[in-house]
C-alpha cells in the first residue's frame, strides 16, 4: 500500500510525460525527436513568439492570451483524468495510513532497493511510515489532489495540460518521496526533486520572461539553502559514518560533546550541523534572508502557487526540522537560532503584506509568515504543534490560493486587487470559502488555525528563554497584521464599489470543477482543528506520534502549555479581533484613511511596498558584485588572459608570420627562379667546402 | 696566344651568368625567359666540351650532344605552353603571370 502511494503519482507524471511528447512530436513534426519532457519546456519553438508583441502592459492579462488561438494538445482529457484519478487512490490510501499508523502504531520500513553502496556509504531505498510521515503523507496527498482536481477547470484554456499534469504529479512523487525517506540522502533526493518540479512549473508560461526570472530566482535562491544543507549531511556523515535516520539518531547523543574544525576554531559539532541543516529548511520554506524567491515565485499558475508555494513543498523545512528533532534537542542553540529566524519571517513577512496590491503575492507573504510561526514552534521544541500548523494550513492556505484562483478567473486574469471590489454578489461561492479560509487563517475560534496558532503562541510563552520571549512578541503582533492584512484583502477584493465595471459584469462563478475542490478544503479549514487537537498539541502526542518525534527530558514546553493564564490564552483572538476592527474601519466604514496613512508616512509606505528594499539589498550586495566579478573573470580572464595568450594569442602570431610569407610569393616566375638559383648555388658552395 | 681551358671556362661562365641575370632582370617576355634557359644550357655544353677535349674524354662531347636534345625539346614544349597560355590569357608578359601569388 505504502509503495502505491508513493508511486502511483509517478506512474502518473510518467504517463502524463508520454503523452506530452507524444503531443508534442504531433506538434512540429519536422524538428527532430525531443529528448524529455524538460525540452519542451525549455523548446521556444518557432509559434512562440506571441507574448514578446505584446509586452509591459498586458502582464497581468498575458496568462493564456497569447496561445489562446492555439489547439489543445491531444489527449489532454486523458492525463488530467489519469493524473487526477491517480491522486484521489493515492489520496484514499494515505487516509487510511494515517489511522494505521497514527491510531494503530502499524509504523513500517518499506525497503525499494539499494540505491547506494560505496564502502561505508551504505544508501538504500525505503520508505519510513511512522506518524509524522502519516501526517505529511495525508497533507501532501489531499491538497495535490484537489489542485490536481481544481486545474482541470483552471488550466482549461492552456493548451500544454499534458505538461502541466505530468509536473504536478512530478511534484507530488518527489514530495511523497521527501516524507517518506529513511536517510538523508533520499530526503536530499526529495528535496531537489520538489525544487526542480517548483523550477519548472513557476516557470510554466515560459514565454513570459517574468515567470523565467521568477523561476530562476527560485532555483538559484534554494541553492543558497540546500549547500548548507549538503554541508550538514556531509558532516553527519563524517562524524556518525551513516546517513540513515536511525544510525544517525542513535549516535547523536555521544556528538555532544564533539566540536567541528571551522575557519580555525573548534564549534560545537550540533549546533554547527542542526545550523547547516536549518539552512536548507530557511531556503525551502523561505525564512527570513532567503524568503526572496517565494513572492516572485506567483507567476506561476496558481494552482501551483496553492500546491507547492503554500501547503506542500515550503513546508519542507518544517517538515525537515521535525524529522530531525532528535538531533535540535540536542543543539539549543540552533534551536534559539529557529526561533529567532521563525519570530521575525512572522512579523516581517506580515509587515509586506500589509499593503501589497496583487492578491497572489499577498497570500505569498502570508505563507512565509505562517511558516515562521511553524519555526518559532520547532524552535521551542513543540515539534508536534509546528506539525499541527503545518496541516492546518496546508488546507486553509490551499483554500485561500485556490479561493485567489477563482477570483483571478472570474476576472479574466486581473491579479490587482485595487481594480477589484464588490465581487461578493458576483461570485458568491467563492465569497464565502475565501471569508472561511481567512477566518481559519486569522485564527477565529473553533476553526482549524484557531487551534493551531495559537497553540503555537502558548508554547512561545511557556518556553522560558529571552529569545522565546522574542518569539513569543512576534507571534503576537504577527496575529494582529496577518488579521490586517487578510480582511484587507477580502474587503478590497469582495466589498465596495466595484473598480472595474466591465470585469465586474462579466465576473462570473468559477465552474464546478473548480468549486468541489473549494468546498473541499473550506471543510477541511474548519474541522481539521477541533478533532486533531489532542493529538497534537494535547495530552495524545505520546501516544500519537510515539517515536518519531523525540523530546529532550528537559522539554516540558507541551505540558506547561496548557498552564497558561487565561489572558495569554486569549490575547491572539484578541489581536484577530482588533486587526478585523481596523481592517473594517479602514476598508469599509473610511476608505480615504489608509490613502491618507500612505500619504502622511510615505517613507514607510514605499519602505513596505518595496518589501523592506530586500531585492534591491541583495542586488547591490549580491547580484551586481558577482555580475561583476563574472563581466571581470569573462573579459578579463577568459577574453584578455586565456584567450589572448592561448588560442586567440597562438593563431594571431601564426597569421602574422605568414602574412610575411605570403609576401615571399609574389607569382612571379623570375623570383621563383632567382630563389631556386640561390638554393643551388649554397647546395653547391656546401657541397664543394664540406665533402672537400 | 693560345686559347686554353680558362678561357673556354671564362665564356661558359660569362654566358651562365648572362642567362641568369636574363631570367631575373627580365620583365618584359616569358620566350626571353626561354632563351635565357638556352644560354645557361649552352654554358654548360661549353664546359661539358672544353673538359672532354681537355681531358681527352669523348663522353663530354657525348653528353652535349644529349643536352643539345633536351635542349631542343625543351623549347618545343616551352614555346607550345606559351602559346597556349596566350590564347587563354591574352599575354604573355611576365608582369602578368603572376596567379601562384599567394
Amino acid at each position: 500500500m505504502y509503495q502505491a502511494i508513493v508511486f502511483l503519482p509517478l506512474l502518473g507524471a510518467v504517463l502524463a510525460a508520454l503523452i506530452a511528447l507524444a503531443g508534442a512530436r504531433a506538434r512540429c513534426p519536422g524538428e527532430g525527436p525531443p529528448a524529455a519532457a524538460e525540452d519542451t519546456a525549455t523548446d521556444t519553438g518557432p509559434h512562440h513568439y506571441a507574448p514578446e508583441r505584446e509586452s509591459g502592459s498586458v502582464i497581468h492579462h498575458a496568462h493564456h492570451e497569447p496561445e489562446i488561438h492555439e489547439p489543445a494538445a491531444a489527449g489532454s482529457r486523458t492525463t488530467e483524468l489519469i493524473t487526477t484519478t491517480l491522486l484521489l487512490i493515492s489520496m484514499i490510501l494515505s487516509w487510511i495510513a494515517f489511522v494505521q499508523v497514527g491510531f494503530g502504531h502499524h509504523e513500517a520500513r518499506v525497503p525499494v532497493f539499494t540505491w547506494i553502496a560505496s564502502g561505508t556509504l551504505n544508501v538504500p531505498w525505503s520508505l519510513r511510515i511512522d506518524t509524522l510521515t502519516a501526517v505529511m503523507l495525508v497533507v501532501v496527498t489531499t491538497v495535490s489532489a484537489f489542485v490536481h482536481l481544481y486545474s482541470i477547470g483552471y488550466m482549461e484554456e492552456d493548451p500544454y495540460r499534458p505538461r502541466f499534469f505530468g509536473y504536478l504529479s512530478m511534484f507530488t512523487f518527489a514530495m511523497l518521496m521527501l516524507v517518506t525517506a529513511d536517510n538523508l540522502v533520499q530526503l536530499f533526493f526529495g528535496w531537489e526533486g520538489v525544487g526542480l518540479a517548483s523550477y519548472l512549473l513557476i516557470g510554466f508560461w515560459y514565454h513570459k520572461p517574468e515567470a523565467n526570472a521568477a523561476a530562476i530566482k527560485a532555483f538559484i535562491v534554494n541553492r543558497v539553502g540546500d549547500f548548507g544543507f549538503a554541508l550538514g549531511i556531509f558532516a553527519l556523515f563524517y562524524l556518525t559514518g551513516a546517513v540513515d535516520f536511525d544510525t544517525v539518531f542513535a549516535q547523536a547523543p555521544a556528538l555532544t560533546s564533539k566540536t567541528l574544525p571551522l575557519f580555525g576554531w573548534r564549534v560545537d559539532a550540533m549546533t554547527l550541523i542542526c545550523l547547516m541543516l536549518f539552512m536548507g529548511a530557511m531556503g525551502k520554506s523561505a525564512q527570513f534572508l532567503l524568503h526572496t524567491w517565494l513572492p516572485d515565485a506567483m507567476e506561476g499558475p496558481t494552482p501551483v502557487s496553492a500546491l507547492i508555494h503554500a501547503a506542500t513543498m515550503v513546508t519542507a523545512g518544517v517538515f525537515m526540522v521535525a524529522r530531525l528533532s532528535p538531533l535540535f534537542e540536542l543543539a539549543p542553540h540552533a534551536q534559539d537560532f529557529v526561533i529567532f529566524i521563525g519570530a521575525t519571517t512572522a512579523v516581517f513577512a506580515a509587515t509586506i503584506g500589509l499593503v501589497q496590491n496583487d492578491i497572489k503575492r499577498i497570500i505569498a507573504y502570508s505563507t512565509c509568515s505562517q511558516l515562521g510561526y511553524m519555526f518559532v514552534a520547532m524552535g521551542v521544541g513543540a515539534y508536534s504543534v509546528g506539525m499541527f500548523h503545518l496541516f492546518t494550513h496546508a488546507f486553509f492556505k490551499a483554500l485561500l490560493f485556490l479561493g485567489a484562483g477563482s477570483v483571478i478567473t472570474a476576472m479574466h486574469h486581473e491579479q490587482d486587487i485595487r481594480a477589484m471590489g464588490g465581487l461578493r454578489d458576483r461570485i458568491p461561492f467563492t465569497y464565502v470559502t475565501m471569508i472561511i479560509g481567512t477566518l481559519a487563517l486569522t485564527g477565529f475560534p473553533l476553526t482549524a488555525g484557531y487551534f493551531s496558532k495559537d497553540a503555537i503562541i502558548e508554547a512561545a510563552f511557556v518556553a522560558h528563554s529571552p529569545v522565546a520571549l522574542y518569539g513569543y512578541v512576534c507571534t503576537v503582533g504577527a496575529a494582529l497584521l496577518t488579521s490586517f492584512y487578510s480582511w484587507r484583502l477580502i474587503f478590497k477584493t469582495f466589498h465596495g464599489e466595484p473598480h472595474d465595471r466591465r470585469h465586474w459584469r462579466d465576473a462570473q462563478e468559477s465552474p464546478m470543477v473548480m468549486l468541489i475542490p473549494l468546498g473541499f478544503l473550506a471543510f477541511g479549514s474548519i474541522f481539521a482543528g477541533l478533532p486533531f487537537k489532542e493529538i497534537f498539541a494535547g495530552h495524545g502526542v505520546e501516544g500519537f506520534f510515539a517515536s518519531s518525534l523525540t523530546f529532550a527530558k528537559s522539554n516540558t514546553v507541551l505540558d506547561d502549555m496548557h498552564k497558561v493564564p487565561l489572558q495569554i490564552a486569549i490575547l491572539p483572538t484578541a489581536m484577530m479581533a482588533l486587526g478585523f476592527l481596523v481592517a473594517w474601519h479602514f476598508y469599509i466604514r473610511r476608505p480615504d484613511i489608509p490613502v491618507e496613512l500612505a500619504r502622511q508616512h510615505e517613507i514607510l509606505y514605499k519602505f513596505l511596498l518595496n518589501k523592506w528594499y530586500f531585492d534591491e539589498l541583495y542586488e547591490a550586495i549580491f547580484v551586481k558584485p558577482t555580475k561583476r566579478l563574472g563581466l571581470l573573470l569573462w573579459k578579463g580572464g577568459d577574453g584578455w588572459l586565456i584567450d589572448g595568450f592561448g588560442p586567440d594569442g597562438v593563431s594571431a602570431r601564426v597569421l602574422d608570420v605568414t602574412r610575411n610569407v605570403i609576401r615571399l610569393q609574389s607569382g612571379y616566375l623570375y623570383h621563383y627562379a632567382f630563389a631556386m638559383l640561390i638554393g643551388a648555388a649554397l647546395f653547391i658552395t656546401w657541397f664543394m667546402f664540406a665533402f672537400r | 696566344m693560345t686559347i686554353g681551358l680558362g678561357h673556354y671556362l671564362s665564356v661558359a661562365a660569362i654566358l651562365f651568368t648572362f642567362g641568369v641575370f636574363g631570367i631575373f632582370l627580365n620583365r618584359k617576355n616569358v620566350i626571353i625567359i626561354l632563351m635565357s634557359i638556352e644560354l645557361i644550357l649552352l654554358a654548360v655544353n661549353i664546359n661539358l666540351v672544353a673538359f672532354s677535349t681537355h681531358l681527352g674524354d669523348i663522353v663530354g662531347q657525348v653528353y652535349a650532344l644529349i643536352v643539345l636534345t633536351v635542349a631542343a625539346a625543351e623549347a618545343a614544349i616551352g614555346l607550345a605552353i606559351l602559346v597556349v597560355f596566350y590564347r587563354n590569357k591574352g599575354s604573355i608578359a611576365v608582369e602578368d603571370i603572376n596567379i601562384m601569388k599567394g
